[in-house]
């Protein structure tokens, strides 16, 4: 599904991201932890194709094709999705137009037939039942006027949406209050299959325990430098990133 | 060069010599004050704070003539603007400023008028039209609502009595047809809402493609207690058309008005907009899109006029700025001593699509009261970049992103239609100048 060989990134003129690999199968869920300025995002970014992040050693393989070739737009037709850790405020579009443009973008990108609007409303209900949501978002300009879970909430309601092969969550569950940490990773679960990945990129473990993760991974200073099962997560938030510094010096 | 002040000062006394002083005294009074003031004042110039970003040079520069009467216009071009089936509708049409009766009467409620202002001068309701015509948009507030004041021979005149409520929207059509010649009309509507009443109203400004001439348009909605009114105001005309108004609401107590203008042709536009809350508990909101490009100017100059506690506006004026075109927004509130528990609330946001395109914003908040809330905001700038890349990773195309982003500063705006018919019209209109 997704090999990552060797990458480094920089943004402004400054390597963050400093030889990272990671390899994720069809129908895996991998977990990526770190503190802050471990280059978590940026890893989220470059892969969601962030004009502003440069690659500059290294490759990005999805689905045997070079994801890095690809624009943004052409990796979403393709099946790669990121939630925003900041999503983005749109000014007088609703929800529901939103979500068929962007489902009929990637129809259409794909030759398929687009939603007409009746017929897409019947597609967003099935995906709001099947997570179990109600349908307040939908005529509400896009995340304007949103909190912060709602915010979140809306990232999750468009990777429902949008079914992607591949997701990456950059820290959707930051901010979050304990019970809408759940209701993330029970849409997570339940949008889980044997041909779709999850990378969850997370600062904190505490999703992780309604979350079944297949591997563990520990980012630091540009690099994954371990790598586990679940009891690496537990590890972690026991023992505090501060350890994980001390581990990677002593080397 | 000709003093464009003399040559309309001149055109006054032609026109009170050609038949102008058929009026009644009272209306020859009016129109005396109103021509002394525009002689006082003249034309604004970019030295006027209230005129600081936008010159009518280009207007001065030219001489319009009166336009003549005797004048059809385009009926196929007048249908485009109507919504609704004909048998109901209620349409006011004017053509060069005179008021053209319609061929059938509109099915209106008993004692609703919708009719020309120079008949009604003359009528059975002429107390009722000396008593506010020109009471409100005051020559004394703008010269051009003075040179509209000082020609006032015809135009719209609405009244919905007390406790009535109208089920159909009263459109208002005032279309100029210049022919080769620059002519000037001065459009004139006041509406009469009373106590308890409802009713919606379209007002659509337009002309011949092409054509070269001036609207000064002078508006009045003296809304009564606990009234509802809906307003419209659909500017499409020529683009090379100069387009001056005035747009002027008074609101008795627990009134609730609501006026939502739409800006996509002329040269140039000047818009003063002026709502005055003069009774507890009235609410108005003022909404406006500007879609315009090439070397188009529009500025909207709003001043809203809380006079009593407890009153409520609103105010969101969107423009989208393409080609050397520019927008200006003045946002004046004016809390009065006493209007406590006033809650106002202005936003501007100001899109520029192309690096020539420019916008200004002002709010000026004049605050008298200490117990009330007045927030303002605007912003300015071309199309954002996180917003594109956020579209972009949702699979949207460079172009469909940006034309999702632009159109969603007209959708805040339309969202706000409730003539479903209405909605779509603009919203093809926007379409239309997007999607180019």
């Amino acid at each position: 599904m997704l090999k990552i060989t060797n990458l480094h990134a920089s943004v402004g003129g400054t390597e963050i991201l400093h030889g990272v690999d990671l390899a994720v199968d069809a129908g895996q869920v991998h977990a990526i932890m770190g503190p802050n300025g471990s280059g978590k995002s940026t890893l989220a970014q470059v892969m969601a194709g962030h004009p502003a992040y440069e690659v500059t050693q290294g490759s990005i393989e999805f689905q045997g094709e070079d994801l890095l070739a690809l624009e943004p737009q052409e990796r979403a037709q393709k099946g790669l999705f990121m939630a925003f850790q900041y999503p983005v405020e749109i000014r007088g579009i609703t929800n529901a137009y939103f979500l068929r443009s962007a489902v009929n973008a990637i129809r259409k990108a794909r030759g398929e037939e687009e939603y007409d609007t009746i017929d897409f409303l019947d597609v967003l209900d099935e995906k709001l039942e099947a997570i179990g949501w109600d349908d307040s978002f939908l005529n509400r300009a896009v995340n304007e006027g949103f909190s912060g879970g709602e915010k979140k909430r809306n990232e999750i309601l468009q990777m429902a949406v949008l079914e992607p092969t591949l997701a990456v969550l950059d820290e959707t569950d930051s901010g979050l209050d304990i019970d809408a940490v759940r209701v993330v990773a029970e849409a997570v679960n339940k949008f889980r299959s044997p041909d779709r990945s999850t990378i969850v990129v997370t600062h904190y473990q505490r999703i992780l325990n309604y979350l079944e993760p297949d591997v563990v991974h520990v980012l630091h200073e540009g690099r994954i430098v371990r790598s586990g099962d679940k009891a690496l997560a537990v590890e972690l938030e026991e023992k505090g990133y501060d350890w994980l510094r001390a581990e990677v010096a002593a080397g | 060069m000709t003093d464009a002040k003399d040559l309309y000062l001149r055109q006054h006394e032609t026109f009170l010599a050609n038949g102008g002083s058929v009026a009644p005294e009272w209306v020859q009074q009016v129109r005396r004050a109103a021509i002394e003031r525009f002689g006082e004042a003249g034309f604004p110039t970019v030295k006027e704070e209230a005129w600081r970003f936008t010159s009518v040079d280009g207007l001065t520069k030219q001489e319009f003539t009166r336009a003549p009467g005797a004048a059809s216009p385009n009926e196929a071009r007048l249908d485009e603007y109507l919504i609704g089936d004909r048998e109901s509708r209620i349409v006011a049409l004017t053509v060069n400023g005179r008021y053209v009766p319609p061929s059938r009467h509109p099915a209106v409620p008993p004692g609703v008028i919708v009719t020309g202002l120079a008949a009604a001068v003359g009528g059975e309701h002429a107390d009722l039209l000396q008593e506010h015509l020109a009471k409100y948009a005051r020559p004394d507030g703008s010269p051009f609502a003075a040179l509209g004041t000082a020609f006032i021979e015809d135009g719209v005149f609405v009244h919905v009595p007390k406790n009535v409520v109208l089920d159909q929207p009263v459109q208002i059509v005032h279309y100029t047809v210049a022919g080769p010649e620059r002519v000037v009309t001065h459009p004139r509507t006041l509406v009469l809402v009373d106590e308890g009443a409802q009713a919606t109203f379209v007002e659509t400004y337009s002309g011949d493609d092409d054509t070269f001439y001036w609207t000064n348009a002078v508006t009045e909605y003296v809304i009564g207690e606990n009234a509802v009114v809906d307003a419209y105001r659909v500017q499409r005309e020529s683009g090379q058309a100069f387009h001056t108004a005035v747009s002027h609401s008074y609101q008795a107590r627990s009134s609730v008005y609501s006026w939502n203008a739409f800006a996509f042709g002329s040269a140039l536009t000047r818009n003063d907009v002026h709502a005055v809350l003069d009774g507890e508990g009235a609410e108005a909101t003022l909404n406006g899109l500007t879609v315009i490009t090439d070397r188009q100017h529009v500025d909207y100059h709003t001043t809203i006029d809380h006079a009593q506690p407890h009153c409520n506006s609103w105010e969101l004026f969107n423009g989208v700025y393409d080609g050397r075109s520019r927008g200006v927004f003045t946002g004046r509130i004016i809390v009065r001593p006493g209007a406590q528990k006033t809650d106002a609330k202005q936003t501007n946001n100001n899109l520029l699509l192309s690096k020539q395109a420019r916008a200004d914003s002002q709010p000026q908040l004049e605050i008298y009261a200490d117990d009330v809330k007045c927030t303002h905001g605007a912003t300015l700038g071309p199309i954002d970049d996180a917003a594109m890349f956020y579209l972009r990773s949702r699979g949207l195309g460079e172009v469909e992103a940006r034309n999702l982003l632009t159109y969603g500063f007209g959708a805040e705006v339309l969202n706000s239609v409730s003539i479903e018919e209405l909605r779509e019209n603009l919203n093809a209109l926007v379409h239309a100048r997007l999607d180019r």
